[in-house]
């Protein structure tokens, strides 16, 4: 096989460029999912029952549907809601907000059931000691119960935020030019170097893959000591 | 300052307390006794409402607890809680661990919940360790910090549940004399413990439990030289070497 990796210096700004679409998507998705999915979990796990189911409900249907269908649902409801609510143009290029609610619902699902488990691994007693201090089950929450959990899922919250960043490929589907889309779809098409360049995203996603996920196992050690 | 009347609980259909009725006096050293699943734990625990119950009157002070108005955060602030696995917050320094509930509960400033969490540090003999973690702190001396925590927030009453028995033998000491000091001071308090020595020596009356039931509520000297019910005799027996 011949392969030409020659082609890939001289576009790696415009390609490079891309990537930070799927880091804007990353980070807004873990930040939104962190909040929603914790609002989520403490659903879950309230006396509520209403609350109690609509967090089941959402958790389990976000979780059944695949990604690619949810962008795509999305990619096709957004642009109808917001012409409804903020009358724009027709023509308005909705398809970044689309994804970025996409993501962010969804990932909140899975967000929401690592949060879930890391407040039930924080000790009843730690609970019933809040209370006894005369706080309140929201005070206990938020002093004690958060702050702990949080400690411990936090390497769990970034590799799945490693899980999201790989996941943000997807958007190719919704003609975005990230990462992907501009190596293979557009430099990768142009010069048919397809092969080339769909090794090269690989490689480069291997690489800020395996680092972060490095990272977070030094950090996990650190805390765990 | 407790009463408790015809106090019943039940998990599902098994009931854990059964018509237990008692009180605790102002000043009153009461030891609850008797063998483990006698229900004495859970006792306790519904004394500030951490364990609920389906029938039957717990009073403290002048507030019902018992009553669905009775704000429990509200009286819980005013009695002290001791557990058996300490419970200190372990995210939190020794001396935050004194002055959180201080500050949130009660609407202390900063700087007037330091100097009381400080104060009561030296009593207790760990100023030194303020601002160390839970976690670097022996068993005794978590213990100890979590009586501190609880003395912070000046309780009508203290209520301990087990509050030596997760201790290594060599720490047990330290935490009795720390509680032997607070009872001779006149503080109110509810202790389960299997700790005898402790009931001999600072106890004004001994309740014996068994099966959800209280079979004995009495003076020491009656509990120790005389008790009335088998039951008794037996742990008793069993209990004092």
């Amino acid at each position: 096989m011949d392969l030409d990796f020659g082609q890939i210096l001289p576009n790696l700004s415009y390609i490079l460029h891309g990537l930070l679409l799927n880091l804007e998507i990353t980070a807004t998705t873990v930040i939104f999912g962190i909040i929603w999915g914790t609002l989520l979990a403490i659903m879950r796990l309230s006396s509520f029952k209403v609350l109690r189911w609509f967090a089941l409900g959402y958790v389990n249907i976000f979780r059944s549907i695949p990604l690619m269908m949810v962008l795509l649902w999305f990619y096709l409801l957004v642009p109808q809601l917001l012409q409804a609510f903020l009358d724009l143009p027709a023509t308005t290029d909705t398809r970044f907000i689309s994804a970025l609610i996409a993501f962010a619902l969804f990932e909140a699902a899975y967000y929401s059931e690592i949060i879930r488990a890391g407040i039930q691994s924080v000790s009843k007693g730690q609970i019933s000691a809040s209370l006894a201090l005369g706080m309140t089950k929201g005070q206990a929450l938020r002093m004690v119960v958060l702050p702990q959990a949080f400690r411990i899922m936090t390497p769990l919250l970034l590799t799945q935020g490693i899980i999201l960043f790989q996941d943000t490929t997807l958007i190719y589907t919704l003609s975005l030019a990230d990462f992907f889309y501009r190596a293979v779809n557009i430099v990768g098409n142009r010069d048919g170097l397809v092969t080339e360049m769909i090794i090269f995203t690989g490689a480069v996603y291997f690489v800020i893959c395996f680092t972060v996920s490095r990272l977070v196992n030094y950090y996990k050690k650190r805390v765990t000591r | 300052m407790i009463s408790l009347e015809n106090v019943s609980k039940w998990y599902g259909q098994f009931q854990v307390l059964k018509n237990c009725s008692t009180s605790v006096a102002k000043g009153e050293v009461v030891v609850v006794c008797g063998p483990s699943g006698s229900g004495k734990s859970t006792l306790i625990k519904t004394v500030n409402g951490l364990e609920p119950v389906q029938k039957g009157k717990i009073v403290i002070g002048e507030t019902e607890i018992t009553s669905k108005a009775t704000d429990l955060a509200r009286v819980r602030s005013k009695v002290g809680m001791v557990f058996q696995h300490f419970e200190l917050f372990p995210h939190l320094s020794i001396l935050k661990n004194l002055t959180l509930a201080q500050i949130k509960v009660l609407g202390r400033s900063e700087e007037e919940a330091c100097e009381k969490a400080l104060s009561l540090l030296e009593r207790v003999g760990l100023l030194a360790h303020a601002d160390k973690y839970p976690a670097k702190l022996s068993g005794g001396q978590q213990q100890r910090v979590a009586i501190a925590r609880a003395l912070c927030m000046d309780p009508i009453v203290m209520l301990f549940d087990e509050p030596t028995s997760a201790l290594d033998p060599e720490m047990v000491n330290e935490v009795l004399d720390v509680m032997v000091e607070l009872a001779y001071e006149g503080m109110t308090m509810m202790v389960v413990t299997h700790e005898m020595g402790f009931a001999r020596k600072v106890a004004n009356r001994v309740i014996f439990m068994d099966a959800g039931e209280i079979i004995e509520d009495t003076s020491k000297e009656q509990f120790f030289t005389n008790p009335q019910s088998d039951r008794a005799k037996d742990f008793l027996a069993k209990i004092i070497h």
